[in-house]
């Protein structure tokens, strides 16, 4: 045994009492799905966890139903103050079952226990008990006095990190008077039935929040709802881009978080350690499933060679294997299907000429596995420098000078993530000012907080999640007021012309 | 023997020039009641690219500006109009066929509407903000920046009020615009070109195209250059479709709005980017 090798630490399942099948979240109630029902499984392991109800059309009205109903009789009733102490009791609540929590999401995504446990868990928490002081305070958001909610929201989230995006979601809709239907993602349904109980411990009005589980289409009939005010998405740019076709002219308020391509610029004045571990939290954080992932490494080109040496090395010790090990680094992919897709764009990479290396480490005989990967002298106009991976594979480019680093960044049509590293301040927010993306990370990466607004330029989508910024996504400004739409008739022509 | 007028050639304003339409076309502005005013530049396809193309080049000059520089730009528009007070009431009158005191009104109101944006353009950072208090060794700033280039079709009534209300929210951050000009009364668009001509707006900021708004509206809002779209006066065309061909980019969209927006810092704010940078704060 080196000294690299650990006894294996594993977080033990048996904290969970999982039911064997999962219903619908509806008007407070679990109940029964009219789709075909599915399996959620390990993606470590394979392993069955448990079955899963499927919306359909009909399952997607009873819900929004539900919501309408509960802002009408209740929820818009209720004061500021009364909202704030609901989603504090969920604060708690979550804090509460951190742990059992953080076991179940590492099951259902694969994510390594540390992360859910010390990341995704507590910022869960974090979020709601940020929003909670806000639902009483939106006179002071900046949107005017006593500014309105919405209506019903309808919420779209991912696989990556499935209970944090919903607090993403949750939180700041329920702070600013909105009532929710939410639909997970298909692989990772688990924590957000979770946390459909820890609502009811909460006592939250039945009807405030729906949870339907279920796939693409049943996300496409609920945001495509007519009775729905408003969509946030967060996933791809090509399902973003279809929503936002599907909702023009509805009158619907849209926000998008969607791909990214980032750029973790290294300059030579940078404290090279710090930076190397920057970078590794900056794509195999997760493994790489981070949609402001730095998937794209600039670093200048008189440390080139060093950095990437540095880097290989660091990678050679990261651990990969069982998420809920508590010394597991780099965790399970997702899916098979996004395994697959890693793989494709990887022996693209390839057959396009760049250097492959990937770290020298046991793969599990069961599940989704890909080991951190780096590709040098990669090409700007390579396709593992233009699309997003979404898997542990990093892309290393060189540049000469800030311009020519600028210049590269910029050059995707996606926004939303950017890292600089350097010891020198002035040359920091000079280049911060030039870059074309939501969020920078100057000598960081990947740090997410509730008071912080999160989200992108360009293709990367619009709107904010997070901070102040956050509940203008939730709230009426004048815009919305004014703002035209087409009859309902109408409506469903252009839903039709869209989605066909 | 009174003296005979010499009349204006009306002509797009792009780049900072005053060009025909590259496709030769013209088509004729009357007076409510018909009489024949001028012959105005009818906007093609490629005077629309051409406008995008000049308004992407001006984009790092004017984002680059101060606020301070750029609200003296804006106040200086209002400068000059008020010297031209009467041109434009004269040129609205006969257009929209309204009195000469309400057209005279309206020239005050537009002059109103430049000097109030120009105060926000070294403000809006502040206001739309923000310092946020993270849990870490971190400062977290957020600001908002321009977009980049924003269509607009401006609103077809109150010709110069309208067009004023949507050009400068949109270009007081820092973005440039193409924007189509009403189309029945397009001559104190290119009229307030000649003023933005001398303001010190440098070239390429504000783009004017006349003619046709269902004809160029499409070719702008499927533009892949092209970062928004204010569709305020494209009530009447099938402005549904446009906002669909927008989303293939993902651009930012304002719908339309009946009659002339209000000033107000949502429509400042509806054209800009939040941008957050962390920076770590080292351990002392």
């Amino acid at each position: 045994m080196n000294f690299l090798e650990y006894a294996p630490a594993p977080e033990s399942p048996s904290i969970l009492h999982l039911r064997k099948e999962y219903g619908l979240f509806i008007d407070g109630e679990f109940v029964k799905g009219h789709g075909k029902p599915f399996a959620t499984i390990s993606p470590s392991s394979e392993k069955h966890i448990a079955q899963i109800a499927n919306a359909n059309a009909k399952d997607v009205d009873v819900a929004v139903a539900a919501a309408r109903r509960a802002y009408d009789r209740t929820w818009s009733k209720l004061s500021g103050a009364d909202r704030g102490k609901f989603l504090f009791r969920i604060a708690r609540l979550v804090q509460e079952r951190a742990r059992e929590l953080a076991v179940a999401e590492s099951l259902d995504n694969g994510k390594p226990i540390k992360e859910s446990r010390d990341v995704d868990v507590p910022l869960v928490a974090a979020w709601f008990f940020y929003y909670a002081g806000w639902a009483d305070k939106l006179d002071y958001a900046g949107l005017g006095a006593s500014p309105a909610a919405l209506g019903v929201a309808a919420q779209v989230i991912p696989w990556n990190f499935p209970l944090l995006m919903l607090a993403w979601k949750i939180a700041p809709a329920l702070a600013a008077g909105n009532t929710v239907v939410l639909k997970p993602a298909e692989t990772t349904p688990l924590t957000a039935l979770l946390f459909a109980e820890i609502l009811q411990q909460a006592e939250l009005p039945a009807g405030v929040v729906n949870i339907l589980t279920g796939a693409g289409d049943t996300g496409a009939a609920l945001v495509n709802h007519p009775d729905v005010n408003k969509v946030a998405f967060t996933g791809s740019t090509a399902v973003g881009r279809a929503i936002a076709k599907s909702t023009a002219g509805t009158g619907k308020k849209l926000t998008l978080e969607l791909g990214g391509k980032a750029a973790n610029i290294v300059f030579d004045d940078a404290p090279i350690d710090q930076a190397v571990e920057g970078i590794v939290n900056g794509i195999f954080f997760n493994q790489g499933h981070v949609c402001c992932a730095g998937s794209r490494l600039l670093v200048q080109e008189n440390i080139h060679e060093e950095v990437v040496d540095r880097l290989k090395r660091r990678l050679s010790t990261l651990r990969l294997g069982d998420p809920l090990d508590k010394n597991t680094d780099i965790g399970a992919i997702n899916s098979r299907e996004q395994l697959d897709r890693i793989r494709e764009l990887s022996d693209i990479g390839e057959a396009e000429g760049a250097d492959r290396w990937t770290a020298d480490c046991a793969i599990p005989e069961n599940g989704f596995w890909f080991a951190p990967t780096i590709f040098d002298n990669v090409s700007t106009s390579s396709r593992i420098a233009r699309e997003e991976i979404f898997g542990p594979v990093l892309s290393v480019l060189t540049f000469r000078t800030p311009a020519e680093a600028i210049s590269k960044a910029n050059n995707t049509p996606y926004g939303l993530s950017a890292g600089i590293w350097s010891d020198k301040g002035s040359k920091i927010l000079a280049v911060a000012d030039q870059l074309k993306a939501g969020v920078i990370w100057a000598n960081t990466f990947n740090r997410f907080d509730p008071a912080s607004p999160f989200g992108g330029y360009k293709e990367s989508g619009y709107g904010r999640e997070g901070g102040r910024h956050g509940l203008a996504a939730y709230l009426q400004t004048s815009i919305d007021a004014g703002a035209s739409r087409t009859p309902v008739a109408a409506r469903t022509t252009i839903t039709k012309k869209v989605t066909k | 023997m009174s003296r005979l007028a010499v009349p204006k050639t009306y002509k797009l304003y792009i780049g900072g020039k005053f060009p025909r339409s590259e496709s030769g076309r013209t088509y004729e502005v009357a007076t409510a009641k018909g009489a024949f005013l001028a012959n105005a530049a009818k906007a093609s396809r490629k005077d629309a690219r051409d406008a995008v193309v000049a308004a992407r080049a001006a984009v790092a000059g004017w984002t680059g500006a101060t606020g301070y520089n750029r609200g003296q730009v804006l106040y200086r528009i209002a400068e000059l109009l008020e010297g031209r007070h009467a041109q434009f009431a004269g040129e609205i009158a006969s257009s929209e066929g309204i009195s000469l005191a309400a057209a005279a009104r309206e020239v005050d109101a537009a002059i109103d509407v430049w000097v109030w944006y120009a105060g926000w353009a070294d403000k809006y950072v502040q206001v739309a903000g923000n310092g946020n208090p993270v849990s870490g060794p971190y400062f977290n700033l957020s600001t908002p920046e321009p977009t980049g280039v924003v269509a607009i079709v401006a609103p077809q009534a109150s010709s110069l009020l309208g067009l004023v209300s949507v050009i400068a929210p949109a270009v007081v951050t820092g973005n440039t615009v193409v924007v189509v000009a009403s189309e029945t009364a397009p001559l104190s668009a290119i009229s307030l070109a000649e003023v933005l001509a001398t303001s010190d707006v440098p070239g390429g900021v504000i783009n004017i195209l006349t003619g046709s708004p269902a004809e160029i509206a499409p070719w702008l809002a499927s533009h892949a250059d092209v970062n928004a779209l204010d569709l305020a006066g494209a009530e009447r065309l099938d402005w549904v479709d446009l906002q669909i061909s927008a989303a293939d980019t993902l651009k930012r969209v304002l719908t339309p709005v009946t009659g002339v927006p209000a000033p107000s810092l949502d429509r400042i704010v509806a054209f800009t980017e939040t941008k957050t940078v962390w920076h770590t704060k080292s351990l002392i």
